[in-house]
């Protein structure tokens, strides 16, 4: 290898220092890379180590570069099914689809939490030993990087001629400069482009200064690991102690933050109610701006606004805010954020008793680009039967050729109702929780559809429509917008955000910085010239070593030559300096 | 919201068609230029042969500018196995003496098709008051775009147009699935992408995978040549003869290293940057949609790649076999993710 390959990320320079080189380089090599042919060794010895000397060989394998980067290709290959297969995380209703239609395979997939990949035991297992390998590694690292950066460069190689890079020149006797001037003027040099300098050997015939600088390397290493062990723990601070919830707010409505207040809510296990920031939202208004001049997105929306009147605590001045996508409202530790949107028709269903066993908005749930949206109306007070409805509404209806019907524009410019009746028990009275957008009609009598002679219910606005049998009415009495909201609590937010900055910085650092190690010798020849000589060593990665180099031998020429003589400068890198 | 200029528009179209052609004729003059120069070494190294007896042949080498790989030497002082028997191009990948007048046309062409799609890309956003970052019509012409400028950028710094039938040829298939693929008229933005966050997160995205692209192409040639490679250490007929244009498989990896580092930081701030965008418009940070999840594995297998540089035999083959995974994974994230997989980021447009 022609490098000392540490130009990644972390574990040691694994390669051995350069032939000649000052042979502390690469400290000690962690774990496992340099030190394989023993290894095996160890494999025959293990019933011979013992519990202690079993627990230090696997900590070893464990923290070696090996496993790491065999963990770090096994976690992004785990990652993938993720993407292929639905999350109930994301989409539990997706998944429950899934397994209905995919009876045969669907619980085996289930079975490996192919549904639950992210909390699953075998991701979680790759990343914890991850992070256990990378934890492993960087205390190590950074104790030895400590003692590093306390100690003087090391000692000046014999032979520089053999460093990667190389340079000589001859300083005339008439410039008078001795041996021990000539390197304490080289150490002032390098000191003042970033080097740590250690001038030694000063009173012999051959001083000599060493010199390193890009601690800042490992530093920033260190650093971008350790951050991922902080966004890490950001991540499960803000799952344990946080809350997400969702919620529909139709036009007028108010949401107060409380447990009940919510559609659905998902609470991190360190989760407690008074962590519930007591403040109401009143959804006053809600607009939505259409695409009216294009002729190929026509109808795309383009804006989403919503009024909303905001109190922070019970009694508090209500203050007036503007919710828009991308642009949440922030309320004490809690972020609102529009979702969804929709349009919620307002029914009113009278029973057979002559009552109003209904009345109110209604959500319906759009399902594409022209807000065709089903709905469902439930009806439990309905008496003496209990009624139901299932159907679609449309903001702007069109009669197709074949005479069905569909949405032709999101804007209500017709807006009209299809509606299923049923009656029966709706299976709500015995407490059991169900879906407030499905109706299961399985055990219910029809009243209305297509195939009965009564027909289905088609509702223009304002009209109303009798149910057969006497068995009640259906109006179509008006129509309102409705925002889905999510709520969302996260103290874990920042945590990431923090880490995950520091993370960059010491990335861009380990990655960028050049970690280099510079020896300049004098020596006075029998002529009275003095002799000066450099070499330069890399640790790590660093295609900047020659031009450096370069730099450092035109510094030391034009220090003490006025006249600029042949150049003595060699350089063994391919890079070369030959290019400037 | 201003209207759209649809006259604008429509010379933004006409403009990429105009770049799309012109980028296939750079493409052909670069394959040309691989099939040529080919020729032309092969003639002076019959006249260098006939030569050989009387002068000294590696003063001869390096005034024909193809150096041979025994000359050019690998960096560091490690290496010392240089006794390639085949014809390579210089480490230092700088430019030589020769002419190479198919090359040349190349590159003039790739300049004037680049100003060309760039006046394209730039008459889009235009028409359309924003940038256009907003569908994959859009993603693939800037795309294309900011691989050409990466390029010719690089062919500043050193002479690398041994890629230029490669990258060229990918920018060329770029742009091919924009205008047939996934042709879109200009439009706004909805309301999910109104956000100047798409202006920072994209951007990186599209320079880092612009990046991504040209190492791609350094590590394929990398085995190509790594191959050669070893056929001419086992004394086997050098069959790749274009491949003499190439530098040594050890000089692509480390300069397809050292740019890797540079995008794997600018796919970390794609990475972050969208996480915070993400909070501000989803409310999460990090949900594992798809395009999250894809995004995620390109991250971890260019750690991959970077740590197996610095992990005994991984370096070499292997690691270029990783460069080569993770930018199939960036293809798949930007192709496949986008046009198949449903998830929060399905507004590709398609």
């Amino acid at each position: 290898m022609s490098q000392t390959p540490d130009g990644a990320q972390r574990h040691d320079d694994a390669g051995a220092p350069a032939p000649g080189g000052p042979g502390t380089g690469g400290g000690k090599g962690r774990a496992g890379t340099d030190r394989k042919p023993s290894r095996k060794r160890d494999d025959v010895a293990v019933p011979a180590l013992g519990f202690l000397g079993m627990l230090r060989w696997a900590w070893t394998q464990l923290t070696s570069m090996r496993t790491a980067l065999f963990l770090l290709l096994l976690l992004a290959v785990a990652a993938v099914p993720g993407s292929l297969f639905p999350q109930r995380p994301a989409n539990p209703a997706v998944v429950t689809q899934y397994l209905t239609d995919n009876p045969e395979v669907g619980p085996w997939l289930d079975r490996f939490q192919l549904f639950d990949v992210y909390s699953s035991v075998w991701f979680s297992a790759i990343y914890l030993l991850l992070f256990l390998s990378l934890i492993g590694c960087v205390i190590p690292r950074a104790i030895q990087h400590y003692k590093a950066m306390r100690s003087q460069p090391p000692r000046t190689p014999r032979r520089l001629s053999r460093l990667p890079e190389y340079g000589s020149m001859a300083v005339p006797a008439e410039a008078g400069v001795s041996a021990r001037s000539a390197v304490e003027e080289a150490a002032r040099l390098l000191k003042r482009r970033g080097y740590r300098v250690n001038v030694r050997d000063a009173d012999t015939d051959r001083p000599s200064v060493g010199a390193e600088r890009g601690f800042a390397k490992e530093i920033g290493n260190l650093i971008f690991h350790t951050s991922l062990i902080g966004v890490l723990v950001s991540v499960a601070v803000g799952g344990q102690f946080g809350y997400t919830g969702q919620r529909v707010l139709v036009e007028g409505e108010t949401f107060v933050n409380s447990l009940i207040g919510y559609d659905s809510f998902n609470p991190g296990t360190g989760f407690t109610e008074d962590r519930l920031d007591p403040f109401s939202l009143t959804l006053d208004k809600f607009e939505v701006v259409f695409d009216r001049e294009s002729t190929t997105h026509y109808g795309q929306p383009l804006d989403f606004t919503a009024t909303m009147s905001v109190r922070d605590e019970p009694g508090a001045p209500a203050e007036q805010k503007v919710l828009k996508v991308n642009h949440p409202l922030t309320i004490g530790g809690s972020n609102v954020y529009l979702m969804g949107n929709g349009y919620a028709p307002v029914v009113t269903i009278r029973d057979g008793d002559g009552n109003i066993a209904h009345q109110g908005p209604v959500v319906a749930i759009p399902n594409d680009g022209a807000y065709t949206s089903t709905m469902v109306i439930k009806v439990p007070d309905a008496k003496p039967e209990q009624l139901g409805f299932v159907g679609f509404f449309l903001p702007t209806a069109m009669e197709g050729d074949d005479g069905v019907a569909y949405g032709s524009d999101p804007d209500p410019m017709n807006p009209r109702l299809y509606l299923n009746s049923y009656y029966g028990d709706l299976g709500l009275d015995n407490g059991d929780p169900k879906n407030v957008f499905v109706l299961d009609t399985s055990s219910l009598t029809v009243l209305n559809d297509r195939n009965q002679d009564s027909g289905g219910i088609e509702l223009a606005a304002y009209e109303t429509k009798e149910l057969p049998n006497g068995m009640g009415s259906v109006t179509f009495d008006g129509l309102v917008r409705y925002a889905a909201l999510d709520i969302h609590h996260d103290p874990g937010k920042l945590g990431a955000l923090v880490f995950s900055s520091l993370a960059m910085a010491g990335l861009g650092a380990s990655l960028f910085i050049g970690r280099r190690r510079v020896w300049v010798r004098a020596g006075t020849h029998e002529d009275g010239r003095t002799m000066v000589e450099w070499g330069l060593l890399a640790r790590g990665e660093d295609h900047r070593l020659a031009p450096e180099a370069a730099t450092i031998s035109k510094l030391l020429r034009d220090q003490w030559l006025t006249d600029p003589g042949p150049q003595a400068h060699n350089s063994k890198s391919a890079a070369g300096v030959d290019n400037s | 919201m201003r209207t759209i200029d649809q006259t604008l528009a429509q010379y933004s179209e006409l403009f990429i068609l105009l770049g799309a052609m012109a980028f296939t004729v750079a493409f052909i003059a670069f394959c040309w230029d691989l099939a040529k120069s080919s020729k032309t070494i092969q003639a002076v190294e019959d006249r260098l042969a006939a030569e050989h007896a009387t002068a000294d042949s590696a003063v001869l080498v390096g005034a024909a500018g193809a150096t041979s790989g025994s000359a050019a030497g690998g960096s560091g002082g490690g290496s010392g196995n240089q006794a390639h028997a085949v014809e390579m191009a210089p480490d230092s990948m700088n430019y030589g003496k020769e002419r190479r007048a198919a090359a040349r046309i190349g590159v003039a062409l790739t300049v004037l098709a680049t100003v060309i799609l760039a006046a394209g890309v730039v008459t889009r956003g235009m028409a359309a008051h924003r940038v256009p970052w907003g569908n994959m019509y859009e993603f693939c012409t800037t795309g294309a775009l900011m691989v050409a400028v990466v390029y010719l950028i690089a062919l500043t710094r050193k002479d690398l147009r041994f890629l230029g039938s490669f990258v060229i040829g990918l920018v060329v298939i770029m742009l091919i699935a924009a205008t047939i693929g996934f042709p879109t008229p200009v439009a706004h933005l909805i309301p999910a992408l109104q956000s100047y966050w798409i202006i920072i997160h994209v951007s990186v995205a599209v320079l880092a995978s612009a990046l991504f692209t040209l190492t791609f192409a350094m590590s394929v040639l990398q085995l190509i040549q790594g191959n050669r490679e070893a056929r001419g250490r086992a004394g086997k007929a050098d069959k790749l003869g274009f491949m003499r244009l190439v530098p040594s498989a050890l000089t692509l990896e480390n300069a397809a290293y050292r740019i890797n580092a540079v995008s794997f930081v600018l796919w970390t701030f794609t990475l972050v940057l969208g996480a915070i965008w993400a909070e501000e418009a989803w409310g999460r940070y990090w949900g594992w949609d798809t395009k999250e999840v894809w995004t995620f594995v390109i991250w971890v297998v260019y750690a991959g790649y970077l740590h197996a540089r610095a992990t005994r035999g991984w370096t070499g083959t292997r690691a270029a076999w990783l460069s080569i995974v993770g930018y199939l994974c960036v293809v798949f994230n930007f192709t496949i993710v986008n046009v198949f997989f449903a998830g929060l980021h399905s507004y590709a447009g398609v």
